[in-house]
């Protein structure tokens, strides 16, 4: 706001005026759905996920093993130079808790998130997933963890066929 | 000297924030438009080319929505471009506005930004469930508040900062705003109050965060020769900056904006400055979260890594401190209607920079600024200088 001008436009409404049929309006529900073939590096990965592995690309320039795994290296910019298993295990780098769900309702049960850091692949290179089997006050940065896999019959080539997480506890190392 | 022209700011318009507005948002675009025109004593028979802001189609179910909104931009007959770069969008489309003049290609630029994110339903946060990795991330349910709390849970873990830190940043933002007359969520609170506040997704919760908004801003961009004959003080785009880092966020480390600080670097090596906290007097860095607005004051080099809750808890980031950060309230106090919050930043620096921002105005008559934006997946930085 500049001091100059006096006057700001803007007629505020309430979300309620919408629903409530208070202020003229149009509604509209798109009915288009989506389908996505996963590519070549997603495909591959997705499959071997339901075989319940986990499985990276590498490039011989950098040197790094990547997960998720691409085709091409984006730091080189060409192709990745093979496909390599990396275990199903990792570190958690950084977590958080939802205790909303996506239209910001409260759910009961919080969802604990982490980028988890595989092992076997560089350092750094983390997925997206779920942490279970622990309380979301006892998680902390740093902490081992397993897959969940779901039993196999249940499967279907997808990042939820490992359920979540779950810490590894010393007495099962 | 960069670019062919030198490009100055001689005119801002903003409308008010509001969680909904009646108007459409071609009718807020054309309000703030009207406003930046008359603000600079000019009509849109003299304005040559206008660059439209706006981010993701899916609030407003508008699939064309440059288009949508090109007759409020006063577009009509005239060179026309929509940029998107989703969050950054708001400081990148004065940026685009700037090589529209800089190239020597248009002596005048309309640069016009608008969000209305109150049209979709049940909640906007499901249109941004689209932004997600189709194949890893959409399947896990993943939410715009999921990743932001693990960015800030990764900061505050590396350098070992606590919550009430970051929560003086909403404090202070949301005071800040109480002299704004356009803003959505002015008011006076505590550290205890945002401490307080619904846990939304640990460490985030309500108070950290901006809320959903409606609203327009615009700004018009003058070559040198034009600038000085309409106003006797242009504010002169000295620097400008972007970047953006790769999309696959769970490779990087989130506890520093890489992206950020190339393209302050990019900025500040254009507009000759070696030493930032030093040479810049005020800074609109992008507040959607309390925790960001310290992120991207180390991003943009005002403070070293880690450093940015320090000088907030000893005040040096208030109005009246040392380096004023975010003097207008910033997204956490006057609201974030995305493309348009981004773009307010601007004309706050740019008011600034005039000595015209009334209650808002920083001491010791400042003479260069930044604003800073951030958006798409934690991964894209847009950085302008301005002085007077
Ligand atoms: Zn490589």
């Amino acid at each position: 706001m500049s001091e100059k001008i006096k006057s700001y436009p803007g007629f505020r409404i309430k979300t309620a005026d919408l629903r409530e049929g208070k202020v003229p309006f149009e509604a509209w529900r798109p009915r288009v759905r989506y389908a996505w073939s996963a590519g070549i590096a997603m495909s591959r990965f997705l499959e071997e996920l339901k075989n319940g592995r986990i499985i990276a690309t590498y490039c011989n320039k950098c040197g790094r093993i990547m997960v998720p795994p691409r085709v091409f290296c984006e730091q080189c910019f060409k192709p990745v130079d093979g496909w390599k298993y990396v275990k199903d295990t990792g570190t958690i780098n950084t977590y958080s808790v939802s205790f909303i769900a996506g239209d910001a309702s409260r759910i009961k049960e919080p969802i604990i998130v982490a980028v988890i850091d595989i092992d076997g692949a560089s350092p750094g290179m983390g997925i997206l997933h779920k942490i279970g089997e622990i309380n979301w006050k006892e998680v902390k940065f740093g902490m081992k963890v397993k897959a969940v896999w779901k039993p196999p019959e249940e499967r279907v080539g997808s990042i939820t066929d490992i359920k979540y997480f779950k810490p590894i506890r010393e007495e099962t190392l | 000297m960069f670019g062919k022209k030198r490009v100055a700011i001689v005119g801002a318009g903003l409308t008010l924030f509001r969680r909904n507005l009646k108007e459409t948002g071609k009718e807020l675009a054309y309000e703030a438009s009207k406003m930046a025109l008359d603000a600079a004593g000019m009509e849109l028979s003299d304005i040559q080319s206008v660059v439209m802001g706006t981010a993701p189609d899916a609030f407003d179910g508008v699939h064309m929505k440059g288009e949508y909104l090109a007759d409020g931009a006063g577009a009509r007959n005239k060179p026309y471009v929509r940029v998107y770069v989703g969050g950054g969008t708001g400081v990148f489309t004065p940026l685009a506005g700037w090589w529209h003049v800089a190239s020597g290609q248009f002596d005048t630029c309309l640069v016009v930004c608008e969000e209305k994110m109150s049209s979709c339903f049940p909640h906007p946060a499901y249109a941004f469930t689209t932004i997600f990795d189709n194949i890893l991330a959409r399947p896990l349910g993943t939410t715009l508040i999921w990743i932001f709390a693990l960015e800030m849970h990764r900061y505050m873990h590396k350098h070992n900062i606590k919550k009430e830190q970051i929560a003086r940043v909403a404090v202070k933002n949301k005071r800040n705003a109480l002299d704004h007359p356009c803003a959505q969520l002015a008011a006076n609170i505590t550290v205890e109050d945002v401490l307080n506040s619904e846990i939304m997704c640990w460490p985030v919760q309500r108070l950290d965060i901006s809320p959903t908004s409606d609203g327009a801003a615009a700004l018009v961009l003058a070559s040198e020769d034009v600038a000085k004959k309409v106003t006797d003080n242009p504010v002169w785009i000295d620097g400008v900056g972007w970047c953006i880092d790769s999309t696959i966020w769970t490779n990087r480390d989130l506890y520093y904006p890489d992206y950020v600080e190339y393209a302050a670097r990019m900025a500040y090596k254009m507009a000759g400055i070696k030493n930032p906290p030093k040479e810049i007097d005020l800074a609109e860095p992008y507040d959607p979260f309390d925790y960001k607005e310290l992120h991207h004051m180390e991003g943009l080099l005002l403070c070293r890594k880690g450093e940015a809750p320090k000088l907030t808890e000893e005040g040096v980031t208030a109005r009246d401190g040392d380096l004023p950060i975010c003097p207008s309230g910033g997204l956490l106090g006057v609201g974030n209607p995305i493309a348009a919050a981004g773009a307010m930043k601007v004309c706050e620096v740019f008011w600034q920079l005039r000595g015209e921002a009334g209650k808002r105005q920083v001491p010791g008559d400042p003479r260069t600024g930044v604003a800073q934006a951030w958006g798409d997946l934690m991964q894209y930085g847009s950085v302008i200088v301005l002085r007077r």
